[in-house]
């Protein structure tokens, strides 16, 4: 047990450090999972870590891997994308699913493109896939710095939020937070994908987020449950991941991932919230 | 027809802005890399006109040759390559350009190495790993370095008989220049303590080097550049650097630098500054000619290794 649970992380300081990363993104991530979940934005987040690409891109051309340059021009791309296609669903007859799609699609070229400007495919490869086994303090500062915003704002905005979520029209009706409340979620969801961009690269940054929040609604009915189910779904699937990996020698992002995926799949069947199981097989109580 | 005319008229003045304006005096020849490159210039001095397919800096491995290459190799009288299969695009390139030009290896001669491990490198370039086991950096020794100049030399003799005083004379010289090189190489390796003549490389082209002056290269175990790393090889790596205790890691810019800094950190041993292996700096960088490069390798690695 020992050997298998503690030992590589006791001899190991980058098993440590992954760890350490590994629970802030899932602190951070879950709940902003939960919420798209909720808000029927699912694809939303997959389609903005295409979006943050050209802006790391950029980052990355003028100054190399540095976690400065590559984190600002995520932002900037981020936040262009996120309001760009927000604008253009407003303003013209496209729906926001469709701008958005464009808008990333588009991204994901730029992207690619620019990384190929200055290096080669493994360049890019370093791009798309994080290195959740070699982060540094300034990395792990600004992962714990985004889980650590990510909970106070998610405070602060939770009411206007959750109204957002469940009738918008309500919330429109009494209180006029709904815009902001949108960009400061839009934001938060930006922040998230770049803290999970440079632990997991942008294909993969989005699973830590939305596969323990689909675990979690399984399992619970009232939203604080679910995000609490949400981040601890993510914290396993982060260690065992993790441990996976060490031990067999799986590549560790994908590891990871697929721990939250297999979560997932076991959840779909029995989790009794709305599972297969609980559909195919009532339980006893309810036939009483 | 006028269209014609008119696509005939630019394919014609391209391919005349593309030769070299000294092609007439001058014997056209062509190198595959830089490396090759400075050789022949060093043989060839003024009487040959290089065209280089790969360029500093560029990776003859995975190289994608142009049809600008094939209409290079097409106008060349001679053309010289490595061989052992290091440059693996050259059999159809040469094909496809027609060229009547003499393919000259310039490792005739040269016994080849056999790859110390072959284990995780074929992994890392999928390209022209049918190599057969044989390392291809020969190069990398002094002595097999004269051995190329002698190739290159006999071949241009063969080539322009009118130059033959001069290219003996280019050779002697540049072969005093490469004896000298020789011994500040190892003056250099003998202040380094033998025990610490140990370096974690993740590139394969030293295997020539270390064993001319005596220097151990040891690959990181299961790590491939092409995939992502595993959880499980850069614990195998720590523990393998910690165990033989290496002093150095060097790297070159395939490999991810931010897991290479991390694996540093967690080892203490040093990383290495910037070696040459596959190719030369462009002018003006720290190894633009085959002597430099010697020079600002050995460098590297002393500075690493002794501290």
């Amino acid at each position: 047990m020992y050997d298998f649970f503690i030992a590589p992380f006791v001899e190991f300081e980058f098993m440590r450090r992954a760890l350490v990363g590994a629970l802030a993104l899932a602190l951070g991530g879950a709940p902003m999972g939960v919420f798209l979940m909720l808000r029927r934005m699912s694809l939303t987040g997959d389609a903005m870590a295409h979006a943050i690409l050209p802006g790391a891109a950029l980052g990355f051309l003028v100054s190399g891997l540095d976690l400065f340059a590559m984190t600002f021009g995520g932002i900037i791309a981020g936040f262009t994308v996120a309001l760009g296609a927000g604008l253009i669903a407003r303003a013209t007859e496209l729906k926001e699913d469709a701008s958005l799609a464009a808008f990333y699609l588009i991204s994901l070229a730029l992207g690619v493109l620019i990384v190929s400007l200055r290096g080669s495919n493994i360049d890019l490869l370093h791009v798309l896939f994080g290195t959740v086994l070699a982060l540094d303090d300034a990395t792990l500062i600004l992962l714990a710095a985004i889980a650590t915003i990510t909970l106070f704002a998610l405070a602060l905005i939770w009411r206007p939020l959750v109204l957002e979520c469940v009738d918008p029209n309500f919330l429109r009706s009494v209180s006029r937070s709904g815009a902001p409340t949108h960009l400061a979620f839009l934001a938060l969801m930006v922040l998230n994908l770049i803290g999970g961009f440079h632990a997991l690269g942008t294909l993969l940054a989005v699973g830590i987020m939305m596969l323990p929040a689909a675990t979690a609604r399984f399992w619970a009915t009232d939203l604080t449950r679910m995000i609490v189910v949400a981040i601890a779904a993510a914290i396993a699937s982060g260690i065992a991941g993790l441990l996976i990996s060490y031990h067999t020698g799986a590549a560790t992002g994908p590891a990871i991932i697929l721990v939250a995926g297999a979560l997932y799949a076991v959840s779909v069947v029995l989790g009794p919230v709305g599972g297969l199981k609980r559909r195919l097989v009532p339980a006893r109580h309810l036939e009483a | 027809m006028l269209l014609r005319r008119i696509l005939f008229a630019a394919a014609f003045a391209l391919a005349m802005g593309i030769l070299p304006a000294t092609a007439q005096e001058k014997l056209p020849v062509v190198a595959s890399f830089s490396i090759i490159g400075d050789f022949v210039k060093n043989v060839g001095g003024d009487r040959v006109a290089i065209d280089l397919l790969v360029g500093p800096e560029g990776d003859a491995h995975v190289y994608q040759p142009s049809p600008a290459d094939a209409k290079r190799l097409a106008a060349a009288k001679v053309v010289f390559i490595n061989g052992f299969k290091f440059e693996g695009w050259m059999d159809r390139l040469i094909k496809a350009s027609g060229t009547k030009a003499n393919i000259i290896v310039a490792t005739k001669g040269i016994t080849p190495r056999e790859k110390a491990d072959e284990d995780g490198k074929d992994a890392k370039k999928g390209h022209s790993h049918e190599h057969a086991g044989v390392d291809p950096h020969a190069w990398q020794s002094i002595a097999n370095a004269k051995i190329y100049a002698a190739n290159i030399r006999d071949a241009l003799i063969a080539a322009d008989p009118a130059g033959k005083d001069t290219y003996e004379k280019n050779t002697a010289d540049y072969l005093t220049k490469l004896t000298a090189l020789e011994t500040e190489i190892k003056e250099g390796v003998a202040k380094i303590p033998a025990e610490r003549r140990k370096i974690i490389t993740t590139h394969d082209a030293f295997g020539y080097f270390g064993a001319a002056y005596g220097f151990q290269f040891i690959a990181p175990q299961g790590v491939s550049t092409e995939s992502e790393a595993s959880a499980r090889d850069v614990a195998k790596i720590i523990r393998q650097i910690k165990a033989q205790k290496i002093p150095a890691i060097f790297v070159e810019n395939i490999s991810d630098p931010r897991l290479m800094q991390r694996i540093a950190e967690e080892t203490s041993a040093k990383i290495g500054g910037k070696v040459y292996s596959d190719s030369l700096s462009p002018a003006g960088g720290p190894a633009s000619t085959y002597i430099d490069m010697m020079r600002n390798n050995i460098r590297q690695f002393s500075a690493a290794l002794t501290s």
